[in-house]
C-alpha cells in the first residue's frame, strides 16, 4: 500500500508546498541557524580584538605594523637576499622566509626521493634489503624530530675537522666545521646565451620526446631519445659557451685567518636541518609509498609477468602509477609537515622564519600578537599552496572512470 | 615547539584576558601564597637549579628577599625557568610575578613592553671569550671570525653595532638558549663565544676544557642588570625596588646575616628605620613594618650575596669592581630609608 502511496504523496509536496511557520521548514531553520553562527562567531572575533587591543593599550604596550619598517640592529647568518645590520624588521622577515622555503622545498624533493627507495625496498623479496629497511622505518619514525635534529647537528659538527685542518677537495671545495665551500660562479656579460641555448635544448628534448612516444604508439619503433636528448641538452650550450668565448669564471674559497674566504659557503645548520627533515620525513614517505604498493592487487603484478615484462618495467609502467593513486593524498600531507616541522630549526640555530621573525624581531619590538599572527598566515600560506598543488596533481593521477 | 606553544598562549593570553595589571600584583601573590619569579634557565652564579632542583645565585637572592619581605619566607618562591627570548612575554601575560634574569634595562624595553624596570643588581658590560690558540689580544682582531650568540638578546644587538662600527666582517650564528649556544662554540661552530662579562666566566666552566679559552679585555657595552616587573602596578613597583636598596643599605649599616638580631637593639637611627624599630616604612609599602628585618635575616645583605654566589666566595671569583658600594668606589647606592 505505502509504496503505492508514496510517489503521489512526493507529486504534491513538489507542485504546492505546503504553508508552514519557518521555524518548522528545515530549509529556512537552516539559514536560520547557518546567520546566528555567523554572528556569534563575528562577534567572538571581534570581542577578541577589540579586548586585546584595550589590554595592550592599558598596558601600554605597543601595537600596530608599524615595526615593519624600523630599522632591526642584529644579523642573520645565512641570507639568499641582501640584508644588513641596517636593514628593516621586513627585510628580516623576508630573508627568514626565504630560508624556510629553501630547505623545505630542497626537503621535500630528497624526502621524496629517499622515500620512495625506502618504500620499495621494504618490499623488497631480499632479506637483507627488505629487513634493513624495515628497520630504518622503525627507528626513525619512532623518535622525536627534534632529537634527530640535536643529533644530527652535534654528529655534523664533531664530525667535521676546524678550519685549519679543512678538507680541500678537488675543484676548489673545503670541508670543515663552519660548512661546505664551494667556488662561485661568476657569469660574464654574454653569458645569457648559454642560458637561452639551455633553454632551447630543453624545448627541443621534451618535443622529440613526443614524437618520438607518438611514433612508438604509432608503429611500435623505439627512437634513441636518451642520446638525442643528451646531444641537446648538453653538447649545444657547451657549443654556444666556447662560440661565445667562455663567459663563466668561478670565484675560488682560500683560507683566511679564522675562516675560508670567497666561495659560497653552505652552513652546518642547514646541512643539519635539511638531514633531520629528509631522514625522519623519508620514514613516513617510505611506509606511504609500500601501503600504495600494497594497494594494487597482486593480479596485476602477476599479468604483467604472464605478457613477459621484467621486474623492473613491472614497477614502473604497471605498479606506480596505479599506487600513485593511494600514495599522493598522504603524500601531500607529508609534506605540509616536513614544511611546518622546519620551524624546529631554531634548536640548531638556522635562521629560518620562525627563529628570525618570531624569535628576534618579537623579542626586539615585543609585540608578540602582530609577529604570532603574522608568522601563523605565512605557514597557513605555505600549506594552503602546497596543499593547492598537490590536489591539482591528485586530480590528473586520479581514476578518470567511464 | 615548546616555545612556539608557550608564544602561542601568551597571544591568547593578550586575546582573552580580561584583566589588567594594576595594583593587583601583591594581592594575587599573596593569595597564591607563593612568589612567581623570572630566572635564568640556568646561570652560574645568577641563577641556576642545582641537582638537588635548589635554586642558587644573585639574581634568586633577589626573588628569595621579595619573599622573605611579603612571606617571612624565603622559600615560598617558584623560579619559572625563561629563555632570552620568552622572557618578556612570560612577564607582560602575568606568567610570573617579576623578572630578575640578568636582563639589560634598555630605553626600548623600559618605554614599548609595557614593563618597568627597576634598581641594577649587577653593572655589567658585553665581552668576547676566544680560544687561546688563536693568539688573539683583542676583540679588534676579529675580522672575518664567526660569532655564536643568543638571541633575543642586547648581546645580538651590541655584537652587530661593534663589527658595523669598527668595520669588520663578522658571520653570527644565534641559537634559542644559552646552552645550545656555548655547546656549539665549544663544538668549535665559532671562534668567538659573546655575552655579558659575568656570563662568560659563568659560561666558561661548563666548556670541557675551561682553560684553552680566555675573555678579551674590550667591554663592548653597558649592560645594566636589574629586575622588571609589569608597567601600572606601582605599589609592585615599590616592593621590587626598595628589597634591593634594603639589601644595599644594610651592607652599608653593616647589617648582616649573622648580626641582624644584635642589631634590633641598636641605637643607630638609621638602622632602626632600616629594621622596622622607628617609623612605619613597611606599612606604606602594603608590607609589615619588619620587612627589611625579614630579608636580611633570610638572605642577608647584598654583599653577602654577591659573595655567596659570584664574588670571593662563589667558583666565579668576580671581583666587586663597579658592583661595590658607593662608598668604596662603585656604583651601588640605595636611597636613604626615612
Amino acid at each position: 500500500m505505502s509504496s503505492v502511496d508514496a510517489p503521489k504523496m512526493g507529486g504534491t509536496g513538489g507542485d504546492e508546498k505546503p504553508r508552514v511557520a519557518f521555524w518548522n521548514d528545515p530549509e529556512k531553520r537552516g539559514y536560520l541557524f547557518q546567520a546566528l553562527l555567523f554572528v556569534v562567531v563575528g562577534y567572538l572575533v571581534y570581542a577578541a580584538a577589540s579586548n586585546a587591543i584595550d589590554n595592550l593599550t592599558k598596558q601600554k604596550i605597543a601595537t600596530g605594523f608599524g615595526f615593519w619598517n624600523n630599522t632591526a640592529g642584529f644579523d642573520i647568518g645565512q641570507r639568499l637576499i641582501p640584508y644588513e645590520t641596517t636593514s628593516s624588521y621586513g627585510r628580516a622577515f623576508w630573508v627568514g622566509l626565504v630560508n624556510t622555503l629553501l630547505v623545505a622545498s630542497i626537503g621535500i624533493v630528497f624526502a621524496t626521493m629517499l622515500g620512495f627507495i625506502i618504500g620499495v625496498a621494504r618490499l623488497s623479496k631480499n632479506f637483507l634489503v627488505n629487513k634493513l629497511a624495515a628497520i630504518y622505518v622503525e627507528v626513525i619514525r619512532n623518535t622525536p624530530l627534534l632529537l634527530q635534529l640535536l643529533f644530527w647537528y652535534n654528529a655534523v659538527l664533531k664530525a667535521l675537522p676546524e678550519v685549519r685542518d679543512s678538507v680541500a677537495m678537488p675543484g676548489g671545495f673545503f670541508l670543515n666545521n663552519r660548512g661546505l665551500f664551494m667556488p662561485e660562479p661568476v657569469f660574464g656579460a654574454s653569458f645569457s646565451w648559454v642560458t637561452w641555448a639551455l633553454a632551447a635544448g630543453l624545448m627541443g628534448y621534451f618535443a622529440y620526446g613526443r614524437w618520438a612516444r607518438k611514433k612508438q604508439e604509432r608503429t611500435g619503433q623505439q627512437s634513441p631519445v636518451l642520446l638525442v636528448g643528451l646531444g641537446l641538452v648538453i653538447a649545444v650550450p657547451l657549443l654556444v659557451y666556447f662560440a661565445a668565448g667562455q663567459p663563466l669564471s668561478f670565484n675560488i674559497p682560500d683560507l683566511g685567518r679564522f675562516n675560508i674566504r670567497g666561495g659560497v659557503q653552505v652552513f652546518p645548520e642547514f646541512v643539519a636541518l635539511l638531514l633531520g627533515l629528509v631522514i625522519y620525513t623519508a620514514a613516513f614517505i617510505a611506509e606511504v609509498v609500500r601501503a600504495g604498493i600494497q594497494a594494487v592487487s597482486k593480479g596485476q603484478t602477476e599479468a604483467a609477468y604472464a605478457l613477459g615484462l621484467r621486474p623492473g618495467p613491472t614497477l614502473d609502467l604497471v605498479v606506480i602509477p596505479q599506487a600513485m593513486r593511494v600514495i599522493i593524498p598522504p603524500l601531500t600531507s607529508q609534506y605540509l609537515n616536513l614544511t611546518k616541522n622546519s620551524s624546529l630549526a631554531v634548536a640548531v640555530g638556522y635562521p629560518d622564519l620562525v627563529q628570525v621573525f618570531m624569535g628576534t624581531v618579537l623579542n626586539q619590538t615585543g609585540q608578540a600578537v602582530e609577529v604570532i599572527a603574522i608568522t601563523m598566515a605565512v605557514y597557513l600560506t605555505i600549506s594552503l599552496f602546497t596543499s593547492l598543488v598537490m590536489n591539482w596533481y591528485n586530480s590528473r593521477k586520479a581514476l578518470v572512470e567511464r | 615547539m615548546k616555545k612556539v606553544l608557550m608564544s602561542v598562549a601568551v597571544g591568547a593570553a593578550f586575546v582573552m584576558a580580561a584583566g589588567s595589571a594594576s595594583a593587583q600584583t601583591l594581592n594575587q601573590v599573596k593569595s597564591r601564597g607563593v612568589l612567581q619569579c623570572g630566572s635564568n634557565t640556568g646561570l652560574a652564579g645568577f641563577g641556576q637549579p642545582d641537582a638537588q632542583g635548589n635554586w642558587t645565585g644573585l639574581d634568586v637572592d633577589y626573588c628569595r628577599a621579595i619573599a622573605a619581605a611579603i612571606f617571612n619566607d624565603a622559600t615560598k618562591v617558584k623560579f619559572v625557568p625563561l629563555s632570552a627570548k620568552d622572557r618578556f612575554t612570560a612577564l607582560q601575560s602575568g606568567e610570573v610575578d617579576v623578572l630578575v634574569r640578568n636582563t639589560t634595562w634598555t630605553m626600548s624595553r623600559d618605554t614599548q613592553l609595557g614593563l618597568e624596570f627597576g634598581p641594577v643588581n649587577y653593572y655589567d658590560g658585553q665581552g668576547f671569550m676566544v680560544r687561546k690558540k688563536l693568539k688573539i689580544a683583542s676583540a679588534m682582531e676579529l675580522s672575518g671570525a664567526s660569532v655564536c650568540t643568543q638571541q633575543g638578546t642586547t648581546t645580538e644587538l651590541n655584537l652587530a653595532d661593534f663589527f658595523r662600527a669598527n668595520k669588520l666582517k663578522y658571520e653570527v650564528v644565534a641559537f634559542a638558549s644559552s646552552d645550545e649556544t656555548i655547546k656549539a662554540y665549544d663544538a668549535g661552530r665559532c671562534d668567538v663565544f659573546t655575552t655579558d662579562a659575568s656570563g662568560l666566566y659563568a659560561e666558561r666552566l661548563k666548556l670541557t676544557a675551561p682553560d684553552d679559552h680566555i675573555v678579551l679585555p674590550e667591554i663592548i657595552s653597558k649592560e645594566p642588570l636589574g629586575a622588571a616587573w609589569r608597567h601600572g602596578d606601582n605599589q609592585w613597583g615599590d616592593i621590587v625596588k626598595w628589597t634591593h636598596y634594603a639589601m644595599v643599605t644594610a651592607e652599608e649599616l653593616g647589617v648582616t646575616k649573622a648580626n641582624v638580631d644584635e642589631m634590633l637593639k641598636s641605637t643607630n637611627p638609621d638602622v632602626k628605620r632600616l629594621l622596622g624599630t622607628e617609623g612605619k616604612f613597611g606599612e606604606a609599602i602594603g608590607l609589615t613594618n619588619d620587612w627589611a628585618y625579614r630579608i636580611i635575616k633570610h638572605v642577608g645583605n647584598y654583599g653577602e650575596s654577591f659573595d655567596r654566589n659570584v664574588g670571593a666566595g662563589s667558583r666565579l671569583k668576580i671581583a666587586r669592581g663597579v658592583n661595590a658600594l658607593w662608598s668604596k668606589g662603585g656604583l651601588q647606592y640605595a636611597p636613604p630609608i626615612r
